[in-house]
């Protein structure tokens, strides 16, 4: 390491959030750029995608715009946000459009988050645009509603990461006249997405999320500043209430059914908005490593994985009983809330599975237990 | 989801849909930018939209403008034609002879709460602007939170401000758009660059709570016009855009808990909450005074609370659960052998857990368990 001069504080993190393509996140970013630029602060533009829109692209007019690095990947001549120079050129600000992207293989790093990081660690505080869809404690219900699977997610711990989060907000209405003008997509690719995701019904249930969403993120931002040089201003109601009850320590089953990803994401979820600490636990038979087939061993090892990257603490217990085991162990830890998911209806097989959640609902009699609904098979009919 | 039916609708239900889409036809359409302080840019996003529309063949005027106009909304002004305000002592109320002669597709109104001065023909704005979409013209139009009549004394609580014009939260809800302009809170707060860092810290704290009591109203707004929408197209459909949390209200659970804790989540979600009582007869005297108490205790957390009758406690508390699009269901444990719904073979906790499709159910100790 270099004998740094005083390093510079970390720079602030400001995201755009949005329920759709075309809402104006873009548009809205970059007219926060101007106008920071305009009060002499020194604003550059590190990423940027118009699709062709001509009211962004003359937003961007002015702005400074950083090169895009050239990136060959399997003979494919690639584009991406180019992070060496942005850190070289070392703006005070750095707009940077799809925070959710994913990087081409072959660059630092798997995720534009995670290159946005290294822009903040730096010092240099980042503009981003992302949509609600994208929020991964969100990824069940977004695809109950809109019966799209969303694939790049950005962990919510990323998004509790930013000091501000503002809505991009457009009637479904007007995106959808927007659509069928061919602003926002090529006429073809527009008359699909009309008969698919943009359907008004799914546009306005998605907007109502983000909606929400930015409440909960101006909330939480808000009760931390208040705890911090406000005690005496925090609302008198909410407080009483804040004592009043105990709070929560969250405990989730791992196990190797496929719900347990949308498991996880509905106890995180929960837990922050409770602001509760969360685990998330599997039991397995005593030795196990000889009697778990290989594919069971690897779900659980991704299941637990996919929890630690939204930072929830894991554990592997052994234990004949798993009920048992399970439920000493939330006596052991104070945990408050058990959350199992839903059993599936099937017969003879899954015997045992429904054995288990019953067994545990039926032990469980001086805790609470959440029996999680498996929204993906539903979603499926 | 499997929950989506579409139903027939009966002769009725069509004539009166027939109704109210001519209704709908002939009236001018209600589009509302919702501010939650002034700086936010509302009067900006709402003269662009006119410019667009202008730009792209419509025909649009403006009826009133507010007092004071930043530089980018006078630039925007320049290119739109204007009706002057009629001005009575020294109050300014929109020309709305002048407007419905001129009869434009679509007018543009910068602040929608403004009381008329006497000697017009209504006493508030928001009731001309009524007469104009009766008329046939589409209204565009602004207004801050401050103004929303129902929302006005958390306002002034959070702001120490009281502010006299308000505009009825339903004229508002009824609007067929609402746009949120947000902002961060430095907007807001111009000129208080000299302030010291205490009261500037104040402000954002104030600016922060109006925000998100005016994207939960936007929400809430969302809400009920998606609910209006599925029920033209004659949809029965459950999103989970909204959590909605079931208490249910058993004699021996520790209801108080789970009213508490529904309360507290449903407020944290911005959700709703709901209780409901599946009558039982022959309870005994105790049992009796429990329920009422805690049917009692249910309103008073403001849930929205039913007494449903039938004969199988849980077939009643499901279909009503996936009637009202519950996400979550609130139960107490039920001790194998005893209580009141041990005549079933099944465990009935066991049953709620396999028939609620897509809602989660949690359980709750009794209160023995507890303590």
């Amino acid at each position: 390491m270099s004998a740094a001069p005083s390093k510079r504080p970390r720079g602030r993190l400001t995201i755009f959030l949005g329920y759709a393509a075309g809402v104006g996140k873009t548009y809205k970013m970059l007219e926060e750029s101007q106008r920071l630029k305009l009060q002499g602060h020194d604003v550059v533009v590190g990423y940027f995608e118009s699709h062709g829109r001509q009211d962004t692209i003359a937003k961007i007019d002015g702005l400074e715009l950083i090169p895009r690095r050239r990136i060959t990947y399997r003979g494919l001549e690639l584009e991406e946000m180019d992070i060496p120079a942005i850190l070289a050129r070392n703006p005070e600000l750095c707009a940077v459009d799809e925070f959710p992207h994913t990087n081409v293989p072959g660059t630092e790093r798997r995720k534009r988050w995670e290159d946005v990081m290294v822009l903040l660690d730096a010092g240099i505080s980042v503009l981003t645009t992302m949509n609600i869809q994208h929020l991964e404690s969100l990824n069940d219900q977004v695809r109950e509603i809109s019966k799209v699977q969303v694939r790049e997610t950005i962990p919510d711990w990323v998004v509790k990461q930013a000091d501000e989060v503002i809505l991009a907000d457009l009637p479904p209405r007007a995106l959808l006249n927007r659509l069928q003008r061919g602003v926002i997509y090529g006429h073809e690719k527009a008359q699909q997405a009309l008969e698919n995701f943009f359907k008004e019904s799914t546009l306005s249930a998605l907007r109502e999320m983000a909606l929400r969403q930015v409440a909960h993120e101006v909330d939480v931002r808000q009760a931390e500043a208040a705890g911090d040089s406000y005690p005496a201003l925090r609302d008198s109601v909410s407080e009483a209430v804040a004592d009043a009850e105990p709070s929560e320590r969250i405990l989730i089953h791992i196990t190797e059914s496929p719900a347990t990803a949308a498991l996880i994401r509905r106890g995180r979820r929960v837990a922050d908005y409770l602001k509760a600490e969360c685990f998330a636990v599997c039991v397995l038979p005593p030795s196990a490593s000889d009697d778990l087939s290989k594919t069971v061993r690897a779900s659980i090892q991704r299941h637990l994985e996919f929890a630690r990257g939204l930072r929830i603490e894991t554990r592997i217990l052994e234990g004949d009983d798993p009920a048992e085991t399970l439920l000493d162990f939330t006596r052991r830890n104070g945990v408050t809330q058990i959350f199992l998911s839903k059993p599936p209806k099937a017969a003879a097989p899954v015997l045992g599975r429904r054995n288990f959640v019953m067994d545990v609902v039926r032990l469980a009699k001086d805790r609470q237990v959440t029996v999680v609904a498996d929204r993906r098979r539903v979603s499926a009919t | 989801m499997a929950d989506i039916e579409q139903r027939r609708p009966t002769p009725e239900h069509l004539l009166q849909q027939v109704e109210e889409e001519e209704n709908r036809a002939s009236r001018g359409r209600l589009k509302i930018f919702l501010g939650y302080a002034s700086g936010v840019g509302k009067s900006f996003r709402m003269f662009d939209e006119g410019r667009r529309r202008r730009s792209r063949g419509g025909d649009v005027v403006v009826a009133a403008t507010q007092p004071t106009e930043p530089d980018e909304v006078q630039k925007l002004l320049c290119d739109l034609e204007v009706i002057p305000s009629r001005v009575v002592d020294g109050v300014p109320a929109i020309d709305v002879e002048q407007v419905l002669r001129r009869h434009p597709q679509v007018c543009l109104i910068d602040g929608l709460a403004y009381r008329n001065p006497p000697g017009s023909n209504h006493a508030e704005r928001w009731q001309d602007v009524e007469d104009l979409l009766a008329a046939g013209i589409s209204v565009v139009t602004s207004i801050n939170l401050q103004y929303v009549k129902e929302r006005q004394a958390q306002v002034e609580t959070i702001r120490g401000k009281v502010v006299q014009d308000s505009v009825p939260e339903e004229f508002i809800r009824a609007a067929d758009e609402i746009e949120l302009v947000d902002a961060p809170p430095e907007y807001c707060t111009p000129g208080s660059a000299g302030a010291d860092a205490a009261t500037l810290s104040l402000q954002q704290h104030q600016l922060s709570q109006l925000r998100e009591i005016a994207l939960v109203l936007a929400a809430d707004v969302v809400d009920h016009q998606l609910e209006a929408y599925l029920k033209r197209q004659g949809i029965e459909q459950v999103y989970g855009a909204q959590e909605r949390i079931l208490v249910c209200l058993t004699p021996p659970s520790n209801a108080s808990l789970m009213i508490r804790r529904g309360r507290r989540q449903a407020d944290l979600f911005y959700g709703d909450l709901y209780a409901v009582y599946v009558q039982q007869n022959g309870l005994n005297a105790a049992d009796q005074l429990t329920i009422d108490q805690n049917l009692a205790a249910a309103r008073a957390a403001n849930a929205h609370v039913e007494i449903l009758t039938g004969e199988d406690p849980i077939g009643c508390i499901l279909q009503f659960a996936h009637g009202h699009g519950i996400t979550q269901i609130f139960i107490g444990h039920t001790q194998q052998g005893g209580g009141w719904l041990s005549r079933w073979k099944v465990n009935p906790v066991e049953r709620l857990i396999m028939e609620s499709d897509g809602i989660d159910v949690r359980i709750f100790p009794t209160e023995a368990a507890v303590q």
